[in-house]
């Protein structure tokens, strides 16, 4: 930890308060940020960490309160404001062009006169420097289509600093990597800090708090609740402070009892359209009783994994065994039949997929289930029936509010998730597929979630569970399988899983 | 810091925010009215009274409303499915030809009871048939069917005036129209059907086909809500993803949302030949399939919503001939613009009180 300067802060926010209708996301924060620090900021999904720095970054104005930025107040109007005053932003997604160079991308918006030649040289000679100064070497004139997801992060950041950037802030940046790649990317940030450059890190990742900076603070409701010196503080510590509770991270469950294959798949592949092999000769088998988790970066197929096993989309090679029925490329099946035979899925994007915003939730306490009995008879759906199974499931899953008549929209997202996991759960189902079970929930929602899937898989069930939250899969699984590149590159037991291996696996690296 | 805006009561968002529209409409039109140096207040009462008068003229605007009512019903069920129908005129127009040609081929043979309601199904399945080919289009093609329906109201227009005046002309006639229909093949006048029951109305073109529109109505709710396939008709226009995910398929259910749509329109047909003009005539949907699209807006894409925006045009379109034809300056042209401001101000512009009103709950509360 370095010395801070008796200078004024890079960032000073007083009384920031911001309200969307009704929704008050920001109420009176303050917080001083030190030049030359890194300062991370938790908070579950919805405290108004990301609704904060979109006011730091001028892309919403703030209702009330003032932005000082190294002693002095400003006017954050627009993003322009933010870059003139020396404050850049890593995204979440990263706003690349795939087909551009490095180069390219660095002078995109900054292009530097009538002729792109000379802003070109330019940004070369200034790459350089960058480079020089902060070891971040890349290659400008690389494809970014052809760089890993990590490179391409490091562009982001070079883009950034390429603008003139002496504040940085980086919106959930490890989303997206492998743990290795996580940690290149702390190693790069520390030594940005060496130089003098203030970074602010936005996670809801409590392990990179505590691995990656000086100072915490922590919000909860759009209040900033407490502020802490990493060193003086524990996960455990943040966890409690973040949800106003005392919360058990760890997860204690009883050894699976493995029954019979309830799911089997054999030399599984999919190819789309353009003859992107997107699954290659994926092998499963799923046992009642025990869960199986997926582990791997995004995009390595995972989700198109869960669309061939829940029969949404058809296998373009191999055999597909559930419950006793037999798929393939010729003898596709479709949701519904694979509802019948057992088989229940809570998806990964559960508003895109797993739900209607609009409708009540009553409604979509029935989505897949709505042909036939209970909730409908003699061709009619029985509208109390679905009100009452609605308030049934939300009484157990402990969904609030508990009003089946309000729009699903209305739901925060562990209430929905909740919800979706309710209607799936609720019928008892064989073979139980779940897509990032946690994905936008609160953490006391996170642990609620977990312990019902324990509970499926001891009553019987067979589940698996793809998630990118690799701590999420080795608290859950019984087994683990990595995907890489559309294939299952290997399966390992939790308790001898180190996430050195698992990471190495799910970069490609020990395909075995 | 402006107050924060809460969402309007359920009535106030159904009840109050169409007739404020509707009120803004009206100043709109009678600023315009008073412009051509027509007093705005004669003018409304005349509309009103022309409207709803006489028993005469409530027959009216019963018998426009009803032809609004199918067509609206029409483009509300192809919305909750997220297909936005515009093909209504065809489909009507093809669906009186079903209608006709189920007449004309039996009304010789069948008693009324059995024809009414072959003539209908065949009005229904005809306007269904003609919106399953750019149903079929989008679903399995990817052609747009908001082209497709524009298209096949051009084709259907062509095709009908072909076949009035090549084949289905009436013998030695010189307009281009069927023959007469037979009596079995006529939908009962109101005024009739009331005498029957001792009760004396003024004659008008409203007949009992209002009685299939309110039962469409209640069909139509009845389907939507609280049916499986309306369930996941509306599902699959809210979020296809969803739909897919729950097992619907979307190729079907867009065949069916639209064929459903078709049939709706295709009623137009039952009104318009067998209850008013009795054989086959050219341009007979006259712009009810386009209407259909407003009515729907503004009825909110619900069956109630629809009924009683199908009344007001319905009293507009009966209203506004009767202005026409009482004040000389104000042409049927004007009264074409009178509609289409309420329509700007109920579809295109409906939201635009919402934040007055949000204000006016608000101090309230």
């Amino acid at each position: 930890m370095q010395a801070l300067t008796p200078a004024a802060a890079a960032i000073e926010l007083r009384g920031i308060e911001k309200s969307f209708g009704s929704v008050h996301a920001v109420r009176g924060v303050s917080l001083r940020i030190e030049t030359g620090t890194i300062t991370g900021i938790v908070g579950e999904n919805g405290a108004g960490k990301s609704t904060l720095m979109s006011i730091l970054y001028g892309l919403y104005r703030a209702d009330a309160g003032e932005i000082w930025v190294d002693g002095q107040p400003v006017e954050m109007a627009s993003p322009r404001d933010a870059i003139a005053h020396g404050i850049g932003m890593v995204h979440q997604h990263f706003m690349l062009i795939d087909s551009f160079t490095v180069l390219e991308n660095m002078v995109l918006g900054a292009e530097g006169g009538l002729l792109l030649a000379g802003g070109l040289a330019a940004a070369r000679a200034e790459l350089a420097r960058l480079a020089r100064d902060y070891g971040l070497s890349i290659d400008p004139d690389v494809r970014v289509a052809n760089l890993s997801v990590g490179e391409q992060q490091r562009v982001e950041i070079l883009k950034v600093l390429f603008r003139g950037a002496r504040i940085l802030i980086l919106d959930e940046p490890s989303a997206v990597l492998t743990p290795q790649e996580t940690d290149r990317l702390f190693r790069i940030l520390q030594t940005l800090r060496e130089r003098g450059v203030t970074v602010v890190l936005i996670t809801h990742k409590l392990r990179e708090i505590m691995a990656a900076t000086d100072r915490v603070y922590v919000m909860r409701q759009g209040r900033m609740v407490v502020e802490r010196r990493t060193r003086d503080t524990s996960s455990e510590e943040l966890a409690e402070l973040m949800v106003g509770r005392k919360v058990r991270l760890d997860l204690d469950k009883a050894a699976p009892r493995q029954g019979e294959i309830l799911l089997r798949a054999e030399h599984l592949s999919l190819v789309d359209d353009r003859g992107v092999r997107l699954l290659d000769d994926v092998g499963i088998e799923l046992r009642a009783g025990e869960i199986v988790g997926i582990a791997g970066v995004t995009g390595n197929g995972q989700s198109e994994l869960l669309q061939v096993l829940a029969g949404i989309r058809a296998p373009s090679e191999g055999r597909l065994t559930v419950c006793g029925r037999t798929l393939d490329a010729r003898h596709p099946g479709n949701p519904a039949d694979m509802r019948v035979l057992g088989l229940a899925h809570v998806p990964e994007d559960r508003l895109r997929q797993g739900m209607v915003a609009a409708f009540e939730a009553s409604e979509t306490s029935i989505l897949g289930y709505q042909d036939g009995p209970p909730f409908t008879r003699h061709y009619l759906l029985d509208g109390p029936a679905v009100g009452a199974h609605c308030a049934q499931l939300m009484e157990r899953f402990d969904v609030r509010p508990r009003s089946p008549g309000l729009r699903s929209s209305h739901f925060s997202g562990g209430n929905q998730q909740k919800l979706v996991l309710a209607r799936e759960i609720a019928r008892q189902p064989k073979v139980l597929l779940v897509g990032q079970p946690t994905r936008g929930v609160d953490i006391g929602a996170i642990e609620f979630i977990h312990r019902e899937l324990v509970k499926a898989r001891d009553a019987g069930c067979a589940v698996l569970v793809v998630s990118v939250e690799l701590d999420e899969i080795l608290s859950l699984a019984d087994r683990i399988l990595v995907m890489f590149a559309g294939r299952i590159v290997g399966e390992v037991e939790p308790g001898r899983a180190d996430e050195r291996r698992l990471g190495l696996m799910m970069a490609g690296a020990d395909a075995a | 810091m402006t107050a924060p805006r809460r969402p309007l009561p359920a009535w106030a968002e159904i009840a109050m925010l169409p007739l404020v529209n509707i009120a803004l409409a009206f100043i709109v039109v009678g600023v315009i009215v008073a412009i051509i140096g027509v007093d705005p207040f004669h003018a409304l009462r005349l509309l009103v009274v022309g409207a709803l008068g006489s028993s005469e003229s409530i027959g009216y605007t019963l018998y426009y409303a009803t032809n609004f009512t199918f067509t609206g019903l029409a483009v509300a069920v192809a919305f909750h499915a997220g297909l936005f129908n515009i093909g209504g005129e065809g489909q009507a127009y093809i669906g009186g030809l079903g209608c006709g040609l189920a007449v004309l081929a039996l009304d010789r043979w069948l008693p009324a009871w059995l024809l009414a309601p072959l003539a209908i199904a065949a009005s229904a399945l005809f306007g269904a048939a003609w919106a399953a080919v750019p149903a079929w289009a989008q679903a399995w093609r990817g052609s747009h069917i908001v082209i497709t329906t524009i298209m096949f109201n051009f084709v259907a227009s062509a095709l009908m005036v072909y076949l009035m005046v090549n084949v289905l002309i009436a013998p030695g006639s010189m307009t281009p129209q069927s023959r007469t229909f037979a009596p079995s093949g006529r939908i009962p006048a109101m005024h009739d059907a009331l005498q029957a029951i001792g009760i004396s109305v003024a004659p008008s073109a409203l007949n009992l086909t209002i009685v299939l529109a309110v039962l469409c109505c209640a069909a139509v709710w009845v389907f939507l809500w609280h049916t499986p396939w309306g369930y996941a008709l509306r599902t699959m226009g809210h979020n296809p993803e969803a739909a897919v995910y729950a097992g619907t398929n979307l190729r079907r259910m867009t065949m069916l949302a639209m064929c459903l749509s078709g049939g709706l329109a295709g009623f137009v047909g039952v009104n318009e030949l067998m209850g008013v003009h009795h054989r086959i005539v050219l341009d007979f949907p006259a712009g009810y399939g386009f209407a259909g699209i407003a009515v729907a807006l503004m009825g909110r894409n619900h069956p109630l919503g629809i009924m009683l925006a199908a009344l007001l045009f319905g009293a507009l379109q009966q209203g506004g001939a009767e202005l026409a034809f009482e004040i000389p300056s104000i042409t049927r042209e004007m009264v074409v613009v009178i509609q289409g401001l309420i329509i700007l101000f109920s579809g295109a512009l409906a939201h635009l009180p919402r934040p007055w009103l949000q204000v006016l709950f608000a101090r309230r509360a």
